[in-house]
């Protein structure tokens, strides 16, 4: 080891001592002023987290619903209110945030640059995000507009046309909605030209593309999706908009309008869209792997070429959401033969991941665990992938809730464990303090048990004919142990994540110190001070290989003799 | 289609991991679904009962044994190698060797899932032509459904007349087939048809004209609900099939046909029911009722139930119903029209008059 020569000669002996106390007005202020690409990057993060409270709290209030037939816990329209709320937060203001903060505070680290290619864009973007989370949830106050018609949009995530025409949804709930994703979807736009920048034409001397982190790739490939997939959404909400104020017809089925190309925009928008997710979740796990199985990410070509395929490839698969919707068979058998082909690249992913651990010395600490449980939820999340793309079983499973445990399975199962991963992964750069180990094996086995015990048995009322989105069911139909065990499920996660959050605010204040190594790792981030001074790196590193530190602490055997 | 079924179960045979799989998911599937066994659920996946259902049956059982084998492998993998290359306590502190790629292994594990997909395709793609672009025979029965918020409309353009939320279609068996044959409408937002053990769902949109069919073998009820979001009661717009026996659906349409039964004994209802606004939404073949946003009632107690199959259809839901929809359905679109109490028994001894 020559963790001595760390960090990097010259890189943090210039930090100014940043200690000394300020009002607290003074910090505020900092913050909010900030273009720094850390103070942004967890600014996104907390915003999410705050937001993954709310989305939760939702879903446990539908999850009690559940839990017996004919329960009047929630009213109907309130029941339907949740699931729209539940749905538009975690994928805008959770999931997509929450990408974006990990991706904008490591990106640069890792590419060794001071910071993102338009600092102020970046500010912009993450603002824009936050009114629109504002916006969405205002509606709770101003949705009922003049008509008494109701708080917040209950017109499911997706949000069907002709459900938002106005003779369907009165009052404004729908209008905060579309709103809410404009205003979002214009910070997305932003925080994607940014990650396409700052990759391109930020990454420190030697750093070719071919020797970025799979994490610097995977970010960008991810801000290309977010290109392509984001235009049409915002497209579609401004037709809806002109729809519902200035007499437009797009949508407007009684006027001759199409509900069908709602659907098309919608899911040209909604299918990229969750490779814009699962991407970076690829890109945490890609990082983890290796390094807690002391072996270099096999074939790093193949997962960068892998990756560049799932993203051009899920342009094509939208309609695999709408086989119910009466397309003719070959336009079916089209979208079944483009979403199965998503499967190729995915199979090897998950190949090389296995190919990296295997041969290595495993070290089970909580960020692999979390990776490792990734992996085994992501296979099963994909083979549930593959019976879907079957259009056939797709129109008995479609709309049901197989659908809802499928995609739970994919988001939560892969993505959120993923960045769970990624939190204790990286909290030591982020604070410069561990994440509490025993307390981080607490969370993981207790949201594993929640995890399973909820999204494994969902997927058994829909095959038994459970549709979504409905407030109540009757006895007799063989769904209601199935219903219980998912809610009791939900307790444990519950659990997990209060241990998380517990973990995260001890281990601030009285967690051991990190040092700016403390995995051993191999990338640029952990060159530099924990947590980095405010221009990352006093002097820009050079570097010759994909891991640079690797290089640096084996001075005998370095990767770029093979590279 | 037998064929079909047959190859399919054959191929597990010959690997083992398949056959266990395939068993372990038989069993599973088994034990949760349908009525031939112990009637778990009246709506499985797994009992199908009519050719799209059995078809789609077939498909969904292949492409669960080639998960199956793709679980156990890959799911086989990581478990031995989170076993076998953990770190050791008596590890020294050395780095294992590094190990960056390997172009043949790589090719392997592209190839194999491109077969994989191959073969998933070709199926499923036989699968989608034989349901989508299966032809109308010249004896099937026609239904056009209409999807309403929150209920279904079934209107016989064959024989002329409209009935709601019961829908009967006829047995169709190999020897004397008569599949029946839907054209699925909607006259609001959009609905969607599935009946699990008929066929799969097919989604019922403004604007726009979907078919489907069912060719059941079995008679008896088959249940279903609207499976695609349509606004506050989409929860309770349930779907009953009566599969009727050959004689008795031609009786259930001959009944169908004739106009309301006109007792005097209830003049007093009718008039009642004829002069508020029942008559705006409400049809009774026969008598100036003539509305189209609500259920046909020209024969409401040949129908077991009420509300779009949620209660039963008898004098007392019946009363209650009319007095406050919101307290059966809450978000439904019938109004409560605030009748008094004679009002509403002479209404609902009305409406128990038409047969």
């Amino acid at each position: 080891m020559a963790s001595d020569s760390l960090p990097l000669p010259g890189s943090i002996a210039l930090t100014p001592s940043q200690e000394g106390s300020k009002a607290w007005l003074e910090t505020v202020h900092e913050w909010v002023i900030t273009v720094d690409h850390k103070r942004l990057g967890l600014m996104y993060i907390g915003y999410a987290l705050l937001f993954l409270v709310i989305g939760g709290t939702e879903a446990t209030l539908m999850r009690i619903q559940l839990a017996h037939p004919q329960a009047t816990f929630l009213s109907p329209q309130v029941f339907n209110r949740m699931f729209t709320m539940h749905g538009t937060t975690m994928i805008f203001f959770v999931a997509m945030p929450i990408v974006f903060g990990f991706g904008n505070y490591l990106v640069p680290l890792m590419i060794g640059a001071r910071d993102m290619a338009f600092p102020r864009l970046n500010a912009f973007s993450f603002w824009m995000t936050v009114f629109g989370g504002l916006l969405l949830y205002f509606s709770f106050v101003g949705g009922d507009g003049l008509y008494g018609a109701g708080s917040a949009p209950d017109v499911g995530w997706f949000a069907y046309a002709p459900l938002t025409a106005t003779a369907f949804s009165r009052g404004h709930s729908t209008d905060y909605w579309a709103l809410a994703l404009l205003v979002s979807g214009i910070g997305s736009i932003g925080a994607g030209v940014n990650f396409i920048a700052t990759i391109l034409s930020m990454r420190c001397q030697g750093m070719a593309l071919g020797k970025m982190p799979l994490l610097a790739w995977m970010n960008l490939v991810m801000a290309f999706l977010v290109l392509f997939a984001l235009g049409p959404l915002t497209a579609a909400q401004i037709m809806l908009m002109i729809d519902r104020y200035l007499g437009g017809h797009f949508f407007d089925t009684q006027a001759g309008g199409s509900a069908v190309i709602w659907m098309h925009f919608f899911w040209i928008f909604g299918h990229p869209e969750v490779y814009v997710l699962v991407i970076p979740a690829f890109a945490f796990v890609s990082e983890i792997i290796p390094v807690f199985s002391r072996k270099a990410m096999f074939g790093y070509p193949a997962m960068v070429a892998a990756t560049v395929g799932i993203a051009f490839v899920s342009l094509s698969v939208w309609a695999h959401h709408m086989f119910t919707v009466g397309m003719p068979s070959y336009g079916n058998a089209f979208f079944v033969l483009t979403t199965m082909v998503v499967g190729i690249p995915t199979g090897i992913k998950i190949f090389n991941w296995l190919g990296t651990m295997w041969g290595g010395k495993i070290r089970f600490a909580v960020p692999m665990m979390f990776c490792i449980a990734f992996l085994f939820q992501f296979l099963i999340a994909g083979l549930t992938g593959i019976m879907l793309a079957t259009a056939p079983f797709d129109w008995q499973l479609s709309a049901s809730y197989f659908v809802v445990a499928h995609f739970h399975y994919v988001i939560v199962g892969g993505i959120l464990f993923a960045l769970f991963g990624a939190f204790y992964y990286w909290f030591p750069k982020m604070t410069g303090r561990m994440l509490d180990e025993t307390l981080g094996k607490w969370h993981f086995w207790l949201f594993l048990i929640g995890f399973h015990l909820t999204f494994d048995f969902m997927h058994v009322p829909g095959l038994l004919g459970m549709p979504r989105r409905i407030y109540t069911y009757e006895p007799g139909r063989g769904w209601d142990i199935w219903n219980l065990i998912c809610t009791i499920g939900v307790f444990f996660q519950i659990a997990g994540v209060l241990v998380f959050v517990f973990n995260m605010i001890r281990s601030y204040y009285r967690g051991t110190p990190a040092g700016s190594d403390p995995w051993d790792a191999w990338t640029l981030e952990w060159s530099t001070s924990s947590p980095p001074p405010a221009y990352n790196f006093a002097k820009v590193p050079v570097v010759r290989s994909r891991r640079p530190l690797w290089d640096l602490k084996h001075p005998e055997d370095p990767d770029w003799k093979y590279e | 289609m037998q064929s079909r079924g047959q190859k399919l179960e054959s191929s597990p045979k010959r690997q083992p991991a398949w056959q266990v799989a395939a068993a372990l998911l038989y069993a599973a599937a088994t034990a949760l679904a349908g009525p031939g066994n112990g009637s778990a659920s009246p709506t499985s996946v797994f009992a199908p009962g009519s050719t799209p259902a059995h078809s789609i049956y077939d498909i969904s059982i292949f492409v669960l044994e080639i998960s199956a084998a793709i679980f156990v492998v890959v799911a086989g993998l990581l478990a031995y190698a989170v076993v076998k290359f953990r770190q050791r306590r008596s590890d020294d502190e050395t780095e294992p060797s590094q190990v960056y790629g390997s172009n043949q292994i790589e090719m392997a594990w592209t190839v194999i899932p491109v077969l994989i997909v191959v073969v998933l395709f070709l199926s499923t793609a036989q699968v989608i032509h034989r349901v989508e672009d299966a032809r109308r025979p010249p004896g099937a029965i026609d239904v056009t459904v209409v999807g309403h918020q929150f209920w279904w409309e079934y209107r016989y353009p064959q024989f002329g007349f409209t009935s709601a939320n019961e829908l009967h279609v006829p047995v169709s068996n190999a020897s004397d087939a008569m599949p029946t044959f839907l054209t699925l409408l909607s006259a609001d937002t959009d609905h969607s048809f599935w009946v699990p053990r008929l066929a799969g769902k097919t989604d019922l949109i403004p604007n726009r004209t979907n078919k489907t069919w069912v060719n059941p073998e079995q008679p008896g009820l088959y249940l279903g609900q609207c499976s695609q979001y349509c606004g506050t009661q989409h929860a309770l717009m349930l779907l009953r099939v009566y599969v009727q026996p050959r004689e008795e659906f031609d009786r259930w349409v001959r009944e169908q046909q004739q106009p309301a039964t006109l007792d005097p004994s209830v003049a007093e209802g009718r008039r009642v029911f004829e002069t508020t606004a029942c008559i705006n939404c409400h049809t009774v073949r026969g008598t100036v009722a003539d509305g189209r946003f609500g259920p046909d009632l020209t024969h409401l107690m040949s129908r077991e139930t009420l509300a779009s199959g949620i209660i039963s259809n008898n004098a007392a839901n019946l009363r209650l119903w009319i007095h406050d929809p919101d307290a059966i359905k809450p978000g439904s679109l019938m109004p409560a029209m605030n009748l008094s109490d004679p009002e509403l028994d002479q209404v609902t001894a009305y409406l128990l008059t038409l047969h």
